[in-house]
C-alpha cells in the first residue's frame, strides 16, 4: 500500500483554496469521467484517482487529517481517537460535488481506506439523487467450434452463478447485455448492467469472415488433374465434394450454406469456402521420373 | 414509460432541463393526453446527461457535442472490430 499524493493528483499547490480545488478537480473530471472515456480503463483508474483527492480534500476535516499525517498515514487511527475525543460533534458529512456514475462505491484505494475507513463520506447538493449502480464489463473467451452452436454457460458473476444462452453465430467483439448483473444502484437507485464481450479464438483451420468460413484444403495432383471426389471436414460435418479434372491450385469453390450460423435466424448459415492447395508427388522413383518425362514430351 | 415529474423528482432535477434535453434533440419524450413520459430505454441516456450537466458542469451545447462525438468514438470502435476482424481472416494459421 502506498503513500498517495493528493494534491499531486490533482494538480494543485498545498496551499490550494477549496474553490481551486473544486475548479482542479472539475478540469480533470472533464477529461477522466468515464462518461466521457467509455471502456478505457487507464481513464478510470486515474479518475478514481482524482475522485478521492476530490473525497479527502474538500473535506476540511479529512483534509487536515491528511496534511497532518498523510506520509505517515498509518497513526491516522490514533488521531481519530483523540479527535473523536475531543469533539462529542456528530459528523455531519461534508466535502464537495461527489461524482457519481459509471464507477463503484468501494473503489477507493487502500491507503484511502486505511486512513478514512473507505467508503464515501461526500454529499454535494445533489448527493441523494438515486443513480444506477456501474456498467460492468467482461469478456468471454470462446474457441470458434464453441460460437456455432447456440449452448448455455454458467458464470460466476460476484460471487453469483449465472446461466446464460450464448446463440449460435456471435462474433468476436459482439457484446450482450446482462440486465441488472452490474453494481448496485446508489441510493436505491437500480443495479447497473453486465456487458459480456465475446473474444473468439482464431481457429487453425478455419478462418470466418461475417458469416462466411473459409478454408484450405489439400489435393493431390492426379485427383487436380483428373478429378475426384474428396471429403471435407467442416465445423460441424464431413461433406463429400466433387473436383472436377484439371482444377488449378489456388482455386476456389463455394460450398453453399456450409458455412457460419447466421445471429438469432435459425436454419440460416453462411458459405463456406474451400481453396485448394495441389500437393506434389515428392521422392519421386526413377520409374516415375520417366513416366513424367514422357508426359513432359508429350507437351513440348 | 416514465412520468417526466416523477422522474424530476427522483433525481432531483428542473423539468425545464429535460425540456431542454428534448430541444437539442438528445432525449425522447412521448406526450400521452398531455402527460409527458420519458421511455423507459431512454433513462440510461438520461441519468448519463444529468451527471454531464450537473456534475461536470457542461452545459447543453457541450453535451450536445460531446454525445457526437461519443456517437462517433462508438461509430469508429465498431468498424475497427470489424476490420480486425477481416484482417483475421488474412492472418497467418
Amino acid at each position: 500500500m502506498n503513500f498517495i499524493d493528493y494534491y499531486k493528483a490533482l494538480g494543485i499547490d498545498k496551499n490550494a483554496s477549496a474553490d481551486d480545488i473544486k475548479k482542479a478537480y472539475r478540469k480533470l473530471a472533464r477529461k477522466l469521467h468515464p462518461d466521457l472515456n467509455p471502456d478505457d480503463k487507464e481513464a478510470q483508474k486515474k479518475f478514481q484517482q482524482i475522485n478521492e483527492a476530490n473525497e479527502v480534500l474538500s473535506d476540511t476535516e479529512k483534509r487536515a487529517k491528511y496534511d497532518k499525517y498523510g506520509k505517515d498515514w498509518q497513526h491516522g487511527g490514533e488521531y481519530e481517537k483523540a479527535r473523536q475525543a475531543r469533539s462529542q460533534q456528530s459528523y455531519a458529512g461534508g466535502g464537495g460535488p461527489q461524482f457519481s456514475g459509471n464507477f463503484g462505491e468501494d473503489d477507493f484505494s487502500d491507503f484511502f481506506a486505511s486512513m478514512f475507513g473507505g467508503g464515501q463520506g461526500g454529499g454535494g447538493s445533489r448527493s441523494q439523487a438515486k443513480y444506477r449502480g456501474q456498467d460492468f464489463n467482461a469478456e468471454l473467451h470462446l474457441p470458434l467450434h464453441n460460437a456455432y452452436k447456440t449452448h448455455q454457460q454458467t458464470l460466476d458473476i460476484s460471487g453469483k452463478s449465472i446461466r446464460i444462452t450464448i446463440p449460435a453465430g456471435v462474433e468476436n467483439g459482439q457484446k450482450i447485455k446482462l440486465k441488472g448483473y452490474g453494481s448496485p444502484g446508489v441510493n436505491g437507485g437500480p443495479a447497473g448492467d453486465l456487458y459480456i464481450a465475446f473474444v473468439i479464438a482464431d481457429d487453425p483451420h478455419i478462418k470466418r469472415l461475417g458469416n462466411d468460413l473459409y478454408m484450405t484444403k489439400d489435393l493431390d495432383l492426379y485427383d487436380a488433374l483428373l478429378g475426384s471426389e474428396v471429403t471435407i471436414h467442416t465445423i460441424d460435418s464431413i461433406v463429400k465434394v466433387k473436383v472436377k479434372p484439371e482444377t488449378h491450385n489456388g482455386s476456389k469453390i463455394k460450398l453453399r450454406a456450409k458455412g457460419f450460423p447466421i445471429y438469432k435466424k435459425d436454419g440460416e448459415f453462411g458459405d463456406l469456402y474451400v481453396t485448394w492447395q495441389i500437393k506434389l508427388p515428392t521422392q519421386l522413383t526413377d520409374a516415375e521420373k520417366e513416366l513424367f518425362e514422357q508426359l513432359k514430351a508429350l507437351r513440348p | 414509460m416514465i412520468d417526466t415529474l416523477a422522474c424530476c423528482n427522483y433525481y432531483n432535477i428542473e423539468y425545464s432541463f429535460i425540456t431542454s434535453l428534448q430541444q437539442h434533440g438528445l432525449l425522447d419524450i412521448t406526450t400521452i393526453q398531455e402527460t409527458a413520459f420519458i421511455p423507459a430505454h431512454e433513462l440510461q441516456k438520461l441519468e448519463k446527461l444529468i451527471r454531464l450537466h450537473y456534475e461536470m458542469d457542461i452545459n447543453l451545447e457541450g453535451i450536445e457535442t460531446v454525445s457526437y462525438l461519443l456517437e462517433k468514438v462508438a461509430h469508429l470502435q465498431d468498424e475497427m472490430m470489424h476490420l480486425k476482424n477481416r484482417l483475421r481472416v488474412y492472418g497467418e494459421g
